[in-house]
């Protein structure tokens, strides 16, 4: 169809920009806030413009060892994501069992449900086992959310990966592993790259869940979190939410360009 | 004719691999092991911890779980402050989805029924990116944009329109010094930080309408606004209603809004928190998790009949 037989009435023009104008000013200003001269208030228009608040987080020790700490829990929560998620998607896709649809279930409770219910469980499970809270609780939280970020990216992969593609590979001599290695997996790199991505943002972002299960290690949104709570320099957190969507979005976009590719190969077999 | 036969193949990984392709069921539970485990270990795991927890009680003179079986804490949701605590939150609740799904469904229609091709995309991604991005980012963004001092304070005395601002401010319950410091503000963020999860199941429903039914209902003399309520609608309230299950669980489960932006009264997310936190009283947090759990589950069920599922 093409994008003139349509036109839209102007009232639902209107409304439909202006929504989409209000999910992305807010973000603006945290560029601008980010170089005001202000630190003790959110004035608004800044009195002054300044650099100066980049170069003083490039100085805080904390905040280095803050994004050290969250970038090693966003990768060994994504790398476990990866390993058990793809195994799920694989069992569930290929095979019809006693008890899917409940698996598939428990897959998608850690998102289904809000996540201070997931943290205050962890938490309540850790009390009663008497488990210090450690860079490892952290990181067995992130992992059961990650789980179906990548599960769901697989799992679709796997779905349009037609069965004699394998049958094929069989009959022309390929033993299981090498079918995995030359024909599934390279039709699953582009969405495993995808949900890894995923996981990794979302984990790199997580804060309701690590509130309940981190100790006294501060992850970059928990530093934030307490920022927000109790200002102290107020620019220098805008240099750490600029620092974080940066982290967060590319990823993300990348991940939606990995994703719509394989989508539109997809499309064209049918 | 220099290819291997299958015969000839006997590496033990290739014997590995031949054994499992035999046998599907053991292959199966290989791979659903490990993710099963983990997921029942640490998750479920922790759910019924949390369950069990919600049974025992915090002995009031020392301060200590006492590990009897008890009801006493689910007694202490029926508490006035514990009542006053959810019922505010299911109020937000409401008032966030309602609000959501009507600023959700222009964007939804307009991308699902004109935007073609690049404009598409380009819809997709604006929703998209807010969804994926930080959500403490988010949160702060609107504390720039509340505080007193701040934006939409100079923007108002600018249009003229401080007046509207002051009277807004002025009402009561909803109102308070500064809107960063009211319901109204609380409320504002999350509207819009649950905003994506509403327009995304709206737009998957809308796309779903046949263009065949739109032009039936024209053919067969309808206005437009007729179309509107008696086609269109109707067919996009599964979508409406499954955005709803996310802007309903996430605004009864947040305990980080309500502590950066609003007036410090409690929602049943922040109440979790400092019942387990300060006050060390894990039973009766566990007892208040439970709450919305039972919430959504009601919710979840009158959804699936109204067909909200399938529109996920």
């Amino acid at each position: 169809m093409r994008s003139d037989t349509l036109t839209s009435p102007l009232p639902l023009r209107i409304t439909a920009f202006a929504g989409l104008l209000f999910l992305h000013l807010p973000l603006l200003l945290i560029f601008l806030y980010a170089f005001t001269t202000e630190e003790k208030s959110y004035q608004f228009p800044p009195p002054g413009l300044t650099g100066k608040w980049f170069a003083v987080a490039w100085g805080r020790q904390d905040i280095w060892d803050a994004i050290g700490l969250s970038l090693k829990i966003a990768a060994i929560s994504t790398a476990l994501a990866l390993l058990l998620g793809t195994m799920a998607a694989a069992a569930v896709a290929r095979a019809r069992f006693f008890g899917r649809d409940a698996v598939t279930f428990l897959l998608l409770l850690p998102i289904a449900l809000p996540g201070i219910i997931t943290g205050i469980s962890l938490r309540a499970a850790f009390n009663l086992m008497d488990l210090p809270f450690s860079f490892w609780t952290i990181v067995l939280g992130h992992a059961t959310f990650c789980i179906v970020v990548v599960y769901n990216n697989a799992v679709a992969r796997f779905r349009r990966t037609t069965g004699s593609l394998i049958e094929a590979s069989m009959d022309l001599g390929a033993d299981g592993f090498q079918t995995f290695r030359y024909v599934l997996l390279p039709g699953l790199a582009t969405a495993l790259l995808a949900g890894g991505m995923l996981a990794f943002a979302l984990s790199f972002d997580e804060v309701i869940v690590t509130t309940f299960t981190a100790g006294q290690q501060a992850t970059l949104p928990i530093w934030m979190l307490g920022e927000l709570i109790r200002p102290r320099q107020r620019p220098l957190t805008n240099v750490v939410a600029i620092f974080v969507i940066a982290v967060t979005l590319l990823p993300i976009l990348a991940a939606y360009y990995l994703a719509r590719d394989a989508d539109t190969v997809a499309g064209q077999g049918k | 004719m220099s290819l291997p036969t299958p015969m000839a193949a006997t590496s033990p990984l290739t014997r590995l691999a031949d054994h499992l392709y035999t046998r599907p069921r053991l292959l199966l539970w290989l791979l659903l092991l490990p993710p099963l485990a983990w997921l029942g270990v640490v998750y479920l795991g922790s759910l019924l911890t949390l369950l069990a927890y919600s049974f025992f009680s915090l002995d009031d003179f020392s301060g200590v779980i006492s590990f009897e079986p008890t009801l006493r804490t689910y007694g202490q949701l029926f508490d006035g402050a514990n009542l006053d605590i959810i019922g505010r939150t299911l109020a937000m609740a409401i008032a966030v989805t309602l609000a959501d799904a009507a600023i959700a469904f222009p964007i939804a229609y307009y991308a699902a029924r004109y935007a073609r091709g690049r404009s598409k995309a380009l819809f997709y991604l604006a929703v998209m990116l807010p969804l994926w991005s930080s959500y403490l980012v988010k949160v702060y963004a609107w504390k720039l944009i509340l505080a007193r001092e701040g934006i939409l304070t100079w923007g108002a005395q600018h249009l003229g329109l401080g007046w509207l601002l002051d009277g807004v401010l002025a009402l009561p319950v909803i109102g308070g010094p500064s809107l960063s410091i009211s319901y109204l503000g609380t409320f504002l963020v999350f509207c819009y930080v649950w905003l994506p999860y509403m327009i995304l199941p709206a737009q998957a429903a809308l796309e779903r309408v046949p263009g065949s039914l739109i032009e039936a209902a024209g053919d067969l003399g309808a206005t437009p606004a007729q179309t509107f309520r008696t086609v269109i609608f109707p067919l996009a309230l599964p979508g409406l209603i499954a955005g709803s299950i996310f802007t309903f669980s996430l605004t009864l489960g947040d305990y980080i809004i309500p502590q950066i932006i609003g007036n410090s009264s409690y929602f049943l997310g922040l109440a979790v928190y400092s019942q387990q936190g300060t006050a060390g009283n894990i039973p009766l947090a566990a007892a208040l998790t439970v709450v919305p759990i039972a919430i959504m589950g009601i919710y979840l069920l009158s959804a699936k009949r109204m067909g909200a599922f399938d529109a996920l």
